[in-house]
């Protein structure tokens, strides 16, 4: 039970429970907002947490605009907040 | 499933919670083949939305949290058989996101909901398709709601119920309708301090449904239980009170409150009872229907109590479309368990089409549960009114589409100086609704705001307008060129 895995998030590791999602890990870290819009800059976050707002965007394994909040973590998973959003 | 095959069942069912389970079962039982198709990891939708088993931390249930959990262990659990035998296919993972309808079969296009490599994942051709989709939380904007910490009231659910934590966390929860209760609850057993609750309606908007409600004794042991959670954790309960401005730039410093008179207009407050320092804001205005694949199909919809937009569906719960039915919120935002009697009952009448249904004892129940349910939903919708004229607690730079950041101020100016007066112009001219979400959050907003602009009530067309999508989810085009799918429905 609650076994751990660990993923990295703009190159540092974060260790996180397995069968969480992204979005729970990196909230964990205390982060509210890991991303910001294209024409205003205004940091954003988790908000519909279910997958409808698309405010939650990361770029995972190399793939753009993946959904935090419904992406299970797994381990050695790379995470990067600062592209992929556009 | 490779990425272009595709897959022939009897029937699909889109969606995987309280109305796709019992869609699903239902039809599995009367010996048809069924594709399950759920964007979600595991099954239980919204409702019964619950940790992975090895998330769990020692003295953690599964069970932790839900309600009527023994209902969906034993659907599960029957389902679980069915798929082992094959007869189901749970298409886990996946999102429908076309829905193509020809004179004998349907084919659902599916992508993979989150994916490093290929998004399409191939389609279902069937006879029958139900749709399941549910809903997410209806939104309204309010000034400082795009700062980091403001949540939809369901997404803290849903956070807290996938396992995350909120220790140390401050919290507001406004908005309309009993659902801030157990978003109230589960705040507090996330670890977070909840510091009011604030429901904008007087709760003697109770008073006319009391009928309704007394016949639901179980909602009413719901919001006891929710009750003494309030009491034991002393968080206030405040009602014609709403939280119409959030502060803050990089993240939630605190919110003004505001008293909600009995016409719907808003009193600012002063004084320090007005303002409160929180660092998360849960927004709860109810629930609205996910109609893009509905409206896609053609399918015919109007405006329920609520004001949402919702499908049309006869007492069998087929829409307007051949060959497409539609079931759970979808159909009238109602609750878990009506959504569960609706799935069967679409289900059945599907059945009883090629061989055997429910039979009609088990219908003639199924439709009076679901009858003092949908009573019990008007009197919510009646006692969770939103407050009228809300629209004039925006500024003109508050943010109405977040996707595409187009303002309050962006829609009045179209409405006034460019001279639209429809939400379907509003969005060509600002292109609110036209980002990645594709208006799901904004949709009923914008409308809103629009029909404020020329001072009538939003209609069932302007709310079509937001909900009509070209894809349902969003695929990428190289993907789109590379399926060979090209095959239509027969
Ligand atoms: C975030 C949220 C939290 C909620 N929490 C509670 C709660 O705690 N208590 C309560 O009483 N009510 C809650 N509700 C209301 C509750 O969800 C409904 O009453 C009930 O779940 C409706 O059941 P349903 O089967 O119609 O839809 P849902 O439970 O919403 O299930 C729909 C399913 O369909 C899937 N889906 C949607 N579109 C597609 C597609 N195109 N392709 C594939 N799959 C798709 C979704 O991922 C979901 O799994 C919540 C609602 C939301 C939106
Ligand atoms: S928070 Fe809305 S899509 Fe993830």
């Amino acid at each position: 039970m609650s076994a751990e895995v660990v993923i990295v998030v703009d190159g540092a590791p974060v260790i996180a429970r397995a069968g969480t999602s992204v979005a729970v890990a990196l909230t964990e870290t205390g982060r509210l907002a890991w991303r910001t819009t294209r024409f205003g800059g205004a940091p954003r976050g988790l908000f519909c947490g279910i997958g409808v707002c698309y405010d939650c965007l990361v770029e995972i394994d190399g793939a753009p605009a993946q959904r935090a909040c419904i992406v299970p973590v797994a381990d050695g998973m790379k995470v990067n907040t600062r592209a992929g959003h556009e | 499933m490779p990425a272009t095959s595709e897959l022939r069942v009897e029937v699909t069912v889109v969606g995987g919670g309280p109305a796709g389970l019992s869609s699903a079962l239902t039809a599995a039982h009367a010996g048809l083949r069924v594709a399950l198709v759920d964007a979600g990891s595991r099954l239980g939708g919204q409702f019964w939305r619950h940790p992975d088993p090895q998330s769990l931390a020692p003295g953690q249930a599964e069970s932790d949290g839900q309600h009527s959990w023994r209902v969906f262990e034993r659907m599960r659990a029957q389902l679980r058989g069915f798929i082992a035998t094959g007869r189901v296919l749970h298409l886990a993972g996946h999102t429908a996101w076309s829905i193509e309808r020809g004179e004998s079969a349907s084919v659902v296009r599916l992508t993979r909901s989150w994916d490093a490599v290929q998004l399409i994942a191939g389609s279902v051709r069937s006879e029958h398709v139900i749709l399941c989709p549910g809903g997410y939380d209806r939104q309204l904007p309010v000034p400082g709601w795009t700062v980091p910490g403001v949540m939809a009231a369901g997404g803290v659910q849903a956070l807290v119920k996938n396992g995350g934590r909120l220790d140390g966390r401050r919290a507001v929860v406004t908005g309309t309708g009993p659902f801030l209760l157990p978003v109230a609850a589960a705040l507090t057993r996330a670890g977070a301090t909840v510091v009011a609750v604030c429901e904008a309606n007087p709760p003697s908007a109770w008073l006319t449904g009391t009928g309704s409600v007394l016949r639901m004794p179980s909602k009413i042991a719901e919001a006891l239980e929710f009750g003494l959670v309030l009491g034991r954790h002393r968080i206030p309960y405040r009602t014609r009170t709403a939280v119409t401005r959030i502060h803050g730039t990089d993240h939630v410093e605190g919110v003004t409150l505001s008293r909600v008179r009995a016409d719907g207009g808003i009193v600012p407050s002063a004084g320090a009872r007005s303002h409160l320092e929180v660092d998360l804001v849960a927004l709860g205005w109810g629930f609205t229907p996910d109609l893009g694949l509905a409206v896609a199909a053609g399918a015919e919809v109007r405006r329920d109590v609520d004001g949402s937009l919702v499908a049309v569906v006869d007492d069998d719960y087929r829409s307007s479309v051949a060959g497409l039915s539609i079931a759970g919120e979808a159909t009238g935002v109602g609750g878990a368990m009506m959504a569960v009697h609706e799935g069967e009952l679409a289900a059945s009448a599907v059945a009883s089409e090629t061989g055997v249904g429910v039979g009609p004892a088990r219908a003639a129940r199924l439709r009076r549960a679901i009858a003092r349910e949908r009573a019990f939903a008007r009197a919510m919708h009646g006692a969770s009114a939103l407050p009228a004229g809300w629209t004039a607690w925006l500024d003109p730079d508050t943010v109405v589409c977040r996707c595409e950041e187009v303002s309050a101020g962006d829609i009045r100016n179209a409405c006034g100086d460019l001279g639209a007066d429809d939400a379907r112009t509003v969005k060509a001219l600002t292109r609110a609704g036209m980002g990645w979400c594709q208006g799901r959050v904004c949709g009923f907003a914008t409308c809103e705001v629009t029909a404020s602009c020329a001072a009538r009530s939003s209609t069932a067309d302007d709310l079509r307008a937001m909900s009509k999508r070209v894809l349902a989810s969003p695929v990428r085009l190289g993907d789109l060129a590379a399926s060979d799918d090209t095959q239509g429905p027969r």
